[in-house]
């Protein structure tokens, strides 16, 4: 405190906040550690759980009280892939299983009982959302960037408006347009297309995407434009050449939000596919087993499905703030 | 000047060519897939009208409105909605701040801590209900093992009794999204200046009076945020509960069986695809559901507004 009062304009170098000061910071500080650890387990425990059930075999996940530990089995991966019958009598089975032609899996799925009729549905529509969330996520980010950069750059007549209108586009209850978008998608035969649900979540996806590019473009420096103008840029070459490569990172964080929107979908999935074009989504809690309910093929199903979504968390941890938060804060 | 102001102003009119050009897509799209599907269903909620029946609409005036309005089985969707909207909401705002108070301070680690615990929310809601019906199950499931009722004739059944089952939505609602409210008040935390604190520290004020003065009125607003946000997506709350419960388990309440987790989204969706398919109600009843989310936004950002000014 001496030294404050004698050089009262000097910088603060230590911190005097109660909290900091308080009884044996780093004693303080590594309960907080801990306790933040447990929660953390706490909260991914359901999803470890998910990857444990997938890695059980069928008796082991009806198993009460529940399995900690176990034997591991891929059986629920082959389940996944396979669709299959039952043999109607034990006898039958077993003659399938003498039979030494049997392929490695053919062998895992007889041990049970069953035998493989032919390939699952869920790779088709793992492949079906793949399609839709990928083609959709390039349209959206292709004309976020665009009105973005127009947005940020331009002063357009009635600016505030319009982007308040694009943004309010997003507080819309999806339930609100289900009905009209079914009724015309079915007059126009964009049901169970492909094409339909690409527009749809190209469209539901652009109001956030060109919040989130304008907030990107905004922070590029309009100077450097400016200076490509004068070496005799076209406007055009000037964006592709100096603003698209800046906001690379922004265009790149924009990408995966759109992807992962569109690959979580449920809604409209269910209501406007079936069979050829059905995503992942409407499928997983609809998985029928054979005679009962194959927790471990949902659970494998599940796991597949959201590891492109966790690893692409991960890859995008220092702009998620910004992306889900979606215009409510402008810097993240 | 003229000499070269002539090149300008072509540049110039290339950018008027070039920002239509630039936003014309977008505008586009937004009118067609969401300006006049609305104008259509607003048209369609006046109707009589069913999207499986070749007759055309037939205009029947506010009738549709009055039915949703006064039927006493829809009021209880409403009401299912209201309830959840408002506990769940309420826990995610205590958890998600809680959690952004624990990691407002770094220490080793806690930035992977922080993104592990964001995992839930990026994930498919409709999977995950899937996926939760297994924790939630009674004898092979975790989730009352881990409350300690090992026996699956007394352990709780979630899912299956009517005075849990929305509670059940609001458990796994709460351990997706409080991580949300978490991400938003980390970033209003991170901007309260410290020189509040060091002046603070200086009066010798105690730890609770920092909290109560400087911290909570600092991060109101995007407390306030999350509070708007979490709101709206609980009254569209959809994904989850059909995966999760499918709107049941049904109680019998007087003489009408009801769906304790039906929400509006739900009940919407049931009320307007096959075979139920009655397009003009369930376009009036979107509406309702319309009407209350633009109501609840301008009831926060009024006070959203009052909070910044003051």
């Amino acid at each position: 405190m001496a030294t404050r009062a004698s050089a009262p304009n000097a910088p603060v170098t230590i911190s005097t906040r109660v909290d900091k000061v308080g009884l044996r910071p780093k004693v303080t500080r590594a309960i907080r550690a801990l306790v933040v650890v447990i929660l953390t387990v706490l909260i991914l425990l359901p999803v470890v759980w998910m990857v444990m059930t997938s890695l059980k075999s069928p008796s082991d996940v009806v198993a009460v009280p529940p399995k900690i530990i176990f034997e591991p089995s891929i059986e629920s991966f082959i389940f996944l892939v396979t669709e299959r019958v039952q043999f109607p009598t034990r006898q039958e089975a077993d003659e399938f299983r003498a039979r030494d032609d049997l392929k490695w899996y053919e062998e895992k799925v007889a041990e049970r009982g069953q035998k493989i009729t032919r390939v699952g549905d869920f790779p088709k529509q793992l492949r079906n959302s793949f399609i839709i969330a990928g083609t959709s996520t390039i349209f959206s980010v292709l004309f976020g960037v665009l009105s973005a950069y127009a947005f940020s750059r331009f002063k357009i007549p009635g600016e505030g408006d319009l982007l308040f209108f694009i943004l309010s586009t997003r507080m819309l209850p999806p339930v609100a347009v289900t009905i009209p978008i079914f009724l015309m998608y079915r007059e126009l035969g964009l049901d169970n297309t492909y094409f339909g649900l690409i527009l749809l979540y190209t469209t539901f996806n652009l109001s956030f995407s060109v919040w989130l590019l304008k907030g990107f473009i905004d922070e590029i420096p309009k100077e450097y434009e400016e200076a490509a103008l004068v070496d005799g840029y076209t406007r055009l070459q000037a964006f592709r050449k100096v603003v698209l490569p800046q906001a690379v990172t922004g265009i790149a964080a924009t990408t995966v939000f759109c992807f992962i929107f569109a690959w979580n979908e449920y809604a409209f999935a269910a209501m406007l596919t079936s069979d050829a074009t059905r995503t992942a989504p409407p499928s997983i809690p609809s998985i029928q087993g054979v005679g009962r309910i194959e927790w471990e093929t949902i659970a494998a199903a599940s796991l597949v499905f959201l590891m492109p979504v966790v690893i692409v968390t991960f890859a995008l941890r220092k702009h998620l703030l910004r992306g889900v938060t979606f215009g409510a804060i402008r810097k993240g | 000047m003229s000499s070269y102001s002539q090149p300008t102003r072509r540049r110039h009119l290339g950018d008027k060519r070039l920002i239509q050009m630039f936003i014309i897509p977008t505008v586009v799209l937004l009118i067609l897939m969401n300006v006049f599907p609305l104008i259509y269903s607003l048209y369609l909620s006046f109707t009589e009208y069913s999207a499986i029946n070749p007759t055309p609409p037939e205009w029947v005036g506010l009738d549709n409105y009055k039915k949703v309005l006064s039927d006493n089985l829809y009021w209880h969707n409403f009401a299912v909605t209201g309830r959840y909207a408002l506990i769940s909401v309420s826990l995610q705002m205590i958890v998600g701040f809680g959690l952004a108070m624990l990691l407002k301070e770094k220490f080793k680690g806690s930035g992977l801590l922080t993104t592990l615990i964001l995992v839930p929310m990026m994930l498919s809601p409709a999977v995950v209900g899937a996926f939760w019906k297994n924790i939630f199950n009674p004898s092979f499931g975790i989730f009352d093992q881990f409350l300690g009722y090992s026996d699956p004739n007394t352990a709780p059944e979630w899912l299956g009794d009517p005075d849990l089952a929305l509670w059940a939505v609001v458990i796994v609602d709460v351990w997706m999204w409080s991580p949300f409210v978490m991400l938003l008040s980390l970033a209003g935390l991170s901007a309260i200046p410290d020189y509040l604190y060091e002046a603070a520290a200086i009066d010798r004020a105690s730890a609770w009076f920092q909290f109560r003065r400087i911290t909570l009125p600092q991060v109101m607003p995007l407390l306030l945020i999350a509070v708007l946000f979490r709101t709206i997506e609980a009254f569209k709350q959809f994904d989850l509960v059909m995966g999760l419960t499918g709107g049941g388990p049904s109680l019998l309440q007087g003489t009408q069986a009801v769906n304790v987790t039906e929400t509006v989204s739900v009940k919407l969706f049931r009320l307007a695809m096959p075979p139920q398919a009655q397009t003009g109600l369930s376009s009036a009843m979107a509406y309702v559901v319309l009407v209350i989310i633009i109501a609840i936004s301008n009831l926060y950002i009024r006070a959203l507004n009052k909070v910044r000014e003051g």
